[in-house]
């Protein structure tokens, strides 16, 4: 099996307060990952560090994506690699339509994998607008977003819904290896969570794996993980399969407290 | 990182892309410096009417008289001994386009003039240096009565619907640079639209300052006739210099009843230039007035297109946008005078500044009283692209009547760290990032814009941008 997402011991410092201590994890090509954990555990820094923000600070340890150590990487580079990270508040954009935000997305990331500029050439570029907006009309009816939809300023009036569904939809459109989705369920009714998580369902293939950061076990029951594991207090205390999910429902996390206190950490 | 390489990129960038000049090809240009004599020679070479003459020497005076602006940017490095005032670039006046020189038409090729041209241009009209050198107009247009040429042909072919106008808006007394224009101006664009008329495709001209220490000094004056519409374009790109140049030109627009006047403004000059403009337009019955600016470049821009609602249902619109680089301080904005009741006017300002750039909006909304039931709506947005840049806000607001909608706001913001991480995690290099958070900023000007100066003007900030992200 092909080991697409390798963490060693990785530490992790923002404003100088130490957030991850020590936290390795192996992600193979296809498998679904899910991390949960309490508020404050260091889930989203997990996410942040993943993908590049220059506010976290790796002290130690090593992030090798696809047999390449990433952490001198920018976010851009990452995502070039096939890295991608749904945001749990996505950012607005003002003046700036969602097509043309993807399309100048797909195109950087295109140009930086195969080096070729596809705006330089007016042919290619011509015919590859029209192969985006067909597939970007595919997805959205999948996901079913209306088409007007992308003729939207990015994220800008937003619902919660509509901004996680956004976020999927450039997650179809970019296609990475690896897909983290940090807090997707946040802010979100049941009937906006359904729509989004089987969205992310419909859009994945088994090529692609996916890391699904979450407090709630809820989002659990559409994007089914092979594994689960349990961030506490910047480590991993815990893995096992899907049925670690539900007992962290039915017994929280001071259970996995107790659990660690007696047995794991040292 | 070292920001004096950046700036050094920036600039070698532009200088490549449009700081190409032509060897100096004018026949003739007068000795440098300002005096009566000079204000006589200028005048003697176009074979002006006496009142001309007449009224640039008295200009002449008003501007040696009046203070310089108190407020506004720096100009205390701004010699007025150091300028050549007039430079006739060639005495050939071309009418098509093969006529006209091979070394001006190179430059212009440079800027896609012919391009533009063959498209769907309606007449350009050119200035090279002082002096139109290429004019052409369809001849559709010319049946329908209307007229555009350089201002200098309109004295000699219509002298009395120029007389009728000319600096009757704005009067030579009304600021020192308005009085140095009048004094020594040349070329520029006018326009006359008769009653009724709507001309359907806008009407461009595209100059650009090619001489060292050459003033531009043009002229323009608009008249659109009761019921008329016309959309006037203009654009500048000037090549690097190195001694300070100086760009002060008139704009007069005169909007009668239910007419129509668009009058759209894309500046990019080079980094020396002195852009001192004074733009005003008197907006008639129900008549609409609507100015859209977008500055570029330049070492200083004081400019604040002007709108004088003179009479009842009358509307005006300035829509500005400036971007401000290292070393640069625009100073820019918009005026709407309410004079009669049931007027109104929109002023939208976006301006950008970066690394030691300075972008300041002053304004000016004036009711007068008994100017009832007017409305107006001021809305200026800064933005920031890194910690150094700077933006001020200096709107004056003069109301004497009561009954009226007013509404200001203002806004300042920053490209922030999360903004530009979200967009890198899609991808996008940090300068793509920015370049299209700027691109989305200026967005609701941008898309006022035929449509190749849409292209130019996200172009040109891109090119302003390029290396500057440290």
């Amino acid at each position: 099996m092909e080991k697409l997402l390798e963490i060693k011991d990785l530490h992790v410092e923002v404003e100088n307060n130490e957030i991850l201590k020590g936290l390795s994890l192996t992600i193979n090509r296809g498998e679904i990952h899910a991390i949960m954990g309490p508020n404050g555990s260091g889930k989203s820094t997990l996410a942040n560090t993943l993908m590049g923000h220059p506010n976290y600070k790796v002290t130690k340890g090593e992030i090798i994506f696809k047999g390449q150590n990433i952490l001198e990487l920018g976010p851009d580079e990452r995502a070039a690699l096939g890295l991608f990270l749904a945001f749990q508040y996505p950012h607005e954009v003002p003046g700036v339509t969602l097509f043309n935000f993807l399309r100048t997305a797909v195109n950087s990331i295109q140009k930086k994998r195969t080096g070729e500029d596809i705006e330089k050439d007016r042919k290619k570029s011509a015919s590859s607008i029209l192969q985006f907006s067909k597939k970007l009309n595919e997805y959205m009816k999948l996901l079913g977003i209306e088409e007007s939809f992308s003729k939207r300023y990015v994220n800008e009036g937003f619902s919660g819904g509509e901004k996680k569904r956004a976020e999927i939809l450039q997650l179809a459109m970019l296609k990475p290896d690896l897909a983290i989705l940090d807090e997707t369920d946040s802010g979100l009714d049941i009937d906006a969570l359904k729509l989004v998580s089987e969205g992310v369902n419909k859009i994945t293939t088994t090529e692609q794996s996916i890391l699904v950061i979450t407090h709630y076990q809820r989002l659990l029951d559409y994007i089914k993980p092979d594994f689960v594991h349990v961030l506490v207090d910047g480590k991993l205390v815990m893995s096992d399969g899907p049925e670690l999910a539900l007992k962290l429902e039915e017994k929280g996390y001071d259970w996995v407290r107790d659990q660690v206190d007696t047995s794991i950490i040292n | 990182m070292n920001t004096d390489i950046l700036n050094i990129d920036r600039k070698e960038t532009y200088k490549q892309k449009y700081g190409f000049f032509d060897k100096d090809t004018f026949v003739y240009r007068t000795k440098k410096g300002l005096s009566a004599d000079v204000v006589k020679e200028i005048s003697g070479l176009k074979d002006e009417p006496e009142w001309m003459l007449k009224f640039r020497l008295r200009a002449l005076e008003i501007f040696m008289k009046k203070p310089m602006p108190n407020f506004g940017g720096d100009l205390s490095q701004l010699n007025f001994d150091e300028i050549y005032y007039y430079i006739k670039p060639s005495d050939r006046k071309g009418r098509t386009w093969d006529e006209v020189p091979e070394k001006v038409k190179n430059t212009f090729e440079k800027l896609g003039i012919p391009e533009a041209e063959r498209k769907f241009l309606a007449g350009v009209e050119a200035q090279y240096d002082s002096e139109s050198v290429y004019s052409s107009l369809k001849g559709q247009w010319e049946k329908l009565g209307v007229i555009f040429c350089s201002t200098d042909e309109a004295l000699k072919n219509y002298p009395d619907i120029l007389k009728q106008y000319f600096g009757t808006i704005i009067p030579p007394a009304d600021n020192k640079f308005a009085a140095l224009n009048s004094a020594v101006w040349s070329g520029g664009s006018f326009i006359y639209v008769p009653t009724g008329v709507h001309v359907d495709i806008p009407l461009q001209a595209y100059f650009r300052i090619n001489s060292e220490s050459a003033g531009q000094f043009e002229r323009t004056l608009i008249i659109a006739e009761p019921g008329s519409f016309v959309h006037y374009v203009e654009g500048c790109t000037a090549p690097v210099y190195a001694v300070d140049a100086l760009h002060s030109a008139v704009v007069e627009i005169i909007v009668k009843e239910g007419a129509r006047v668009r009058y759209t403004t894309i500046q990019n000059w080079s980094d020396n230039v002195y852009n001192l403009v004074t733009k005003r337009s008197a907006v008639y019955k129900d008549a609409t007035m609507e100015w859209v600016d977008g500055n570029i470049g330049s070492k200083l821009t004081m400019k604040y297109p002007a709108v004088y609602l003179m009479e009842k249902g009358a509307h005006g619109e300035v829509l500005s946008v400036a971007y401000a680089g290292d070393g640069q301080h625009q100073d820019t904005g918009g005026k709407a005078i309410h004079y009669a009741p049931h007027t109104s006017s929109i002023i939208t300002s976006k301006s950008i500044s970066k690394g030691t750039g300075r972008a300041s909006y002053r304004g000016l909304l004036k009711v007068v009283k008994d100017a009832k039931g007017s409305k107006s709506s001021v809305k200026c947005d800064a933005l920031l692209l890194d910690d150094t840049s700077r933006s001020d806000t200096y709107p004056k607001i003069e109301i004497d009547e009561d009954e009226v909608q007013i509404g200001h706001e203002a806004t300042v913001s920053r490209v922030g760290e999360e903004q530009l991480f979200y967009l890198q995690s899609r991808g996008l290099s940090e300068e793509q990032a920015t370049a299209l958070i700027v691109s989305g900023f200026i967005e609701p000007i941008v898309r006022e814009l035929p449509m190749e100066y849409a292209v130019e003007l996200n172009r040109l900030i891109a090119l302003e941008m390029e290396g500057s992200v440290g």
